[in-house]
């Protein structure tokens, strides 16, 4: 049989000892996390395991000896090392030996069965294979599936070979506590022997934070109750407030903070790597709003476009009563129903006059109204982002109204055909069984349907060419708020701490391991070196993704182009929906 | 020890098998894919720079040439980094895992690697591809559930595609270390499986496998 004995890179230059570590019986491997040099007391050595069991729920023991031997091998040394199995009794008893300076390396475990018959003691194989402590102790495993609570206990964290090693090094911080240069009554060595690993920023950044949390958590909260009172809930503040798009990334926004800065700790890493993940996203929304910011400024670009928003409002007005004109006219060469034609152009006409007049209405205060909305930026590239959209939506508020009459007459239009045509061929709709069923009617009742049938189908081209006109200037619209909103989504959900964490330090976010095959020669025990293989960047970006106020639209194309067909209104944007959801 | 053989695929190109024996519990297969050749990089550099002279001609604009230089040399990067493969690599090391390595062409390295717990077995299955019927190697993982079911098939060596004679060769060693895991680890539970599985996965003959694939079925 096969045993497998994970070895710490860092101790294979380290001198004789003990090796410590844990058993994993399942696995049939053992997990070495330090070695224990001489000189030592036993007692001692069993006092420091117990607390470290105590510790870290990992079972710690004594696996074997180690022994790094100079160029004359040492006879005393050997049998020392031998008669250490009958102190710490372990089964298997792992003999590890290295020849200083060379790549030979010999393994054996033993069981052992008693001082009185050292020949009945069976010998197996045995594979060593190296890892890297340090990064095993910091990576995070990423497997398919979930792996077993951590508090369970000892037994489920052997669930799944591999994790089980990951797990073990990861909770035995306790033991990596002291080390061989300590005072202590035991020395060890294990990763930290390298070098403690410290940075005095990391330190002052984690003492400043508790305060810096407390301070700005208050803050928040001051916000959101200031936000939440009840002079916004009136009826006209809260529907404005729900179907602008800034006030929805704005409420994003601080709900983030909030958590961000919330002095609870993460309960686990996943938590930990969101809460890093909203901070950097917060940081670079408001970098990028401070460049948008300081570009803007310096070419006086508000008060430019300040002075080029009225004429191109007018443009667009202008345009669309050519439009209209044209559509009064005979367009693309279709006859239309003079009288119809006439009303609905002559209405749509009037209404683009108040729109005009409205604008001009506005004209003074738009440079004002510019200038603050420009300062917007430095809350975040989002909110800039956002209001123009908003800006947008409120230009085009005419357009919008247009669809929606034009919607709203085909829709009725269409109903209307659509239940004449059934009486026409002598059936009707049973809004009790919800099916067509037959009708008798009498005569008048005939006479007087496919009349009106006539009429409606006779009016229809000019309704329709007007609801496709109005639909597709407002689909132009909805297209270009649509770019915003995914550029926006896009800045809000990219998970960009885990991806230069992946990028900087792979080694922390690991998809599964990889093994290489190191020298080997004919009847010495095999060598791997086990290293750690990282998630690729998909993956990453999948797992750690943001939650964002993603109004995705909820119809498919399909759906999409049957509402198109029966005239039905299309709010792609369910602002207001989404909370309920 | 390390020897060498050279097989075909499914094209017609030439293979080179490598065995790694490094010891009765660890192989390693390494299969090299044919090279990229200069006549088909010519000819697809040709193709291109004579496209863009073409609409050169027509738009007497002189960036559509620097744009096509440009385009072959990403073009070709991203070929050599992203999708030609050197060669596969199988790596079976008993009660460890079986682990997968592509090497492209570039340097790149991918590596899978599936541990032994999961691994129900390795066989070789038919597919149709295209308008051809091909045999290609594959390895069933066990399903969590339910302990004899498959619950996935991951294909090994899907940019070489050996033909039949290169997939037995790598078949039979994988299967002598299968049995050999097999045996040990029902050793551990009771000893009376041990000379009934061993038996079943002794056979190495071509029949063999057809009579896994009806089991399993």
């Amino acid at each position: 049989m096969v045993l497998k004995a994970f070895f710490p890179t860092c101790c294979a230059s380290a001198d004789s000892g003990l090796l410590v570590g844990r058993w994993v019986p399942e696995q049939s491997s053992a997990v070495v996390l330090a070695v224990v040099h001489f000189p030592f007391i036993p007692i001692q050595v069993k006092e420091l395991l117990a607390q470290v069991q105590q510790a870290s729920q990992v079972g710690v023991t004594v696996l074997g000896t180690w022994c790094h031997r100079r160029q004359e091998p040492e006879e005393s040394l050997g049998h020392f090392l031998e008669g250490l199995g009958a102190i710490f009794s372990h089964k298997p008893w792992f003999q590890l030996c290295r020849e200083r300076g060379s790549k030979s390396w010999s393994c054996k475990a033993t069981h052992w069965q008693g001082p009185a018959s050292p020949a009945a003691s069976g010998e197996d194989q045995v594979m060593l294979i190296f890892y890297d402590q340090r990064k095993v102790l910091l990576s995070q495993l990423h497997p398919p599936t979930a792996l077993p609570n951590r508090q369970a206990g000892d037994t489920t964290a052997s669930a799944g070979g591999l994790a089980a090693v990951f797990d073990t090094v990861a909770r035995s911080e306790a033991l990596f506590q002291s080390d061989r240069f300590d005072e202590g009554p035991v020395r060890l060595s294990h990763w930290q022997s390298e070098g403690m690993e410290a940075s005095i920023l990391v330190e002052l950044a984690k003492w400043a934070a508790g305060p810096v949390c407390l301070f700005l958590a208050c803050l928040l909260s001051l916000i959101s109750a200031a936000s939440a009172c009840r002079v916004f809930k009136l009826w006209p503040l809260s529907f404005i407030w729900s179907k602008l798009s800034t006030c929805e990334q704005l409420r994003h926004r601080l709900e983030q903070l909030t958590l961000i800065f919330s002095t609870q700790k993460a309960e686990s890493p996943a938590q930990l790597m969101r809460k890093a993940n909203m901070l950097v996203s917060v940081l670079l929304d408001v970098a990028l709003g401070l460049m948008l910011l300081s570009w803007l400024h310096r070419k006086d670009l508000i008060g430019q476009l300040a002075d080029a928003l009225i004429p191109v409002a007018d443009h667009v007005a202008e345009e669309l009563q050519h439009l209209l004109q044209w559509l009064m006219g005979a367009p693309a060469g279709l006859k239309m129903n003079r009288a119809l034609d006439q009303v609905l152009g002559r209405f749509f006409l009037y209404h683009i006059h108040l729109w005009i007049s409205y604008i001009h209405l506005m004209s003074p205060f738009i440079e004002r109204i510019l200038w603050h909305v420009g300062l917007s930026a430095c809350l975040g590239l989002t909110v800039a982002l956002s209001i123009l959209s908003d800006i947008i939506a409120l230009l085009t508020f005419h357009i919008y109204c247009f669809y929606v009459y034009g919607a709203r007459l085909y829709c009725l239009k269409i109903h209307g055909l659509s239940s004449l045509w059934r009486l026409f061929r002598g059936k009707k709709w049973n809004v009790l069984r919800q099916r067509v069923d037959s009708c008798s009617y009498d005569l008048d009742q005939l006479f007087i349907g496919t009349l009106l049938f006539t009429i409606l189908v006779f009016l229809l081209p000019t309704t329709a060419l007007y609801y496709l006109v109005f639909t597709l200037l407002r689909l132009l619209v909805v297209a270009v708020q649509g770019l915003i909103h995914l550029l926006v989504d896009l800045i809000n959900s990219l998970p960009l701490y885990s991806l230069g964490l992946r990028l900087c330090r792979p080694y922390r976010l690991a998809a599964g391991v990889k093994f290489r095959v190191l020298e080997h020669e004919t009847g010495r025990p095999l060598r791997l070196l086990m290293q750690i293989n990282p998630l690729p960047y998909s993956r990453v970006v999948h797992t750690y993704r943001l939650p964002t106020c993603g109004c995705h639209p909820k119809h498919s194309w399909g759906s999409l182009c049957r509402k198109l067909f029966f005239g039905e209104l299309i709010y792609p944007w369910r602002q207001r929906g989404n909370k309920q959801d | 020890m390390e020897d060498e053989q050279s097989f075909s695929d499914i094209c017609g190109g030439r293979l080179a098998l490598q065995r790694r024996f490094y010891s009765p519990s660890c192989l390693e297969f390494s299969l090299s894919c044919p090279r990229i050749t200069l006549r088909s990089l010519t000819a697809v550099t040709c193709t291109v720079w004579l496209a863009a002279y073409g609409l050169f001609t027509l738009c007497e604009n002189s960036m559509i040439l620097s744009a096509a230089i440009f385009i072959t040399l990403l073009g070709l990067l991203g070929y050599l980094h992203f999708v030609k493969i050197d060669h596969e690599t199988l790596l079976i090391i008993d009660s460890l895992g079986i682990q997968m390595t592509s090497s492209y062409a570039s340097g790149k390295e991918s590596t899978t690697f599936i541990e032994m717990g999961q691994v129900n077995d390795v066989v070789i299955n038919e597919a149709i591809y295209m308008q051809k019927v091909i045999y290609y190697l594959c390895i069933l993982l066990k399903d969590p559930v339910e302990p004899h079911g498959i619950s996935q098939v991951v294909p090994l060596f899907q940019s070489a595609k050996p033909r039949l004679d290169c997939l037995i060769e790598v078949y039979r060693s994988c299967q002598d270390i299968l049995a050999h895991q097999k045996a040990t680890s029902t050793s551990l539970e009771g000893g009376d499986k041990i000379i009934s599985a061993s038996n079943r996965r002794s056979h190495s003959g071509m029949g063999a496998y057809w009579h896994r694939q009806e089991d399993r079925r």
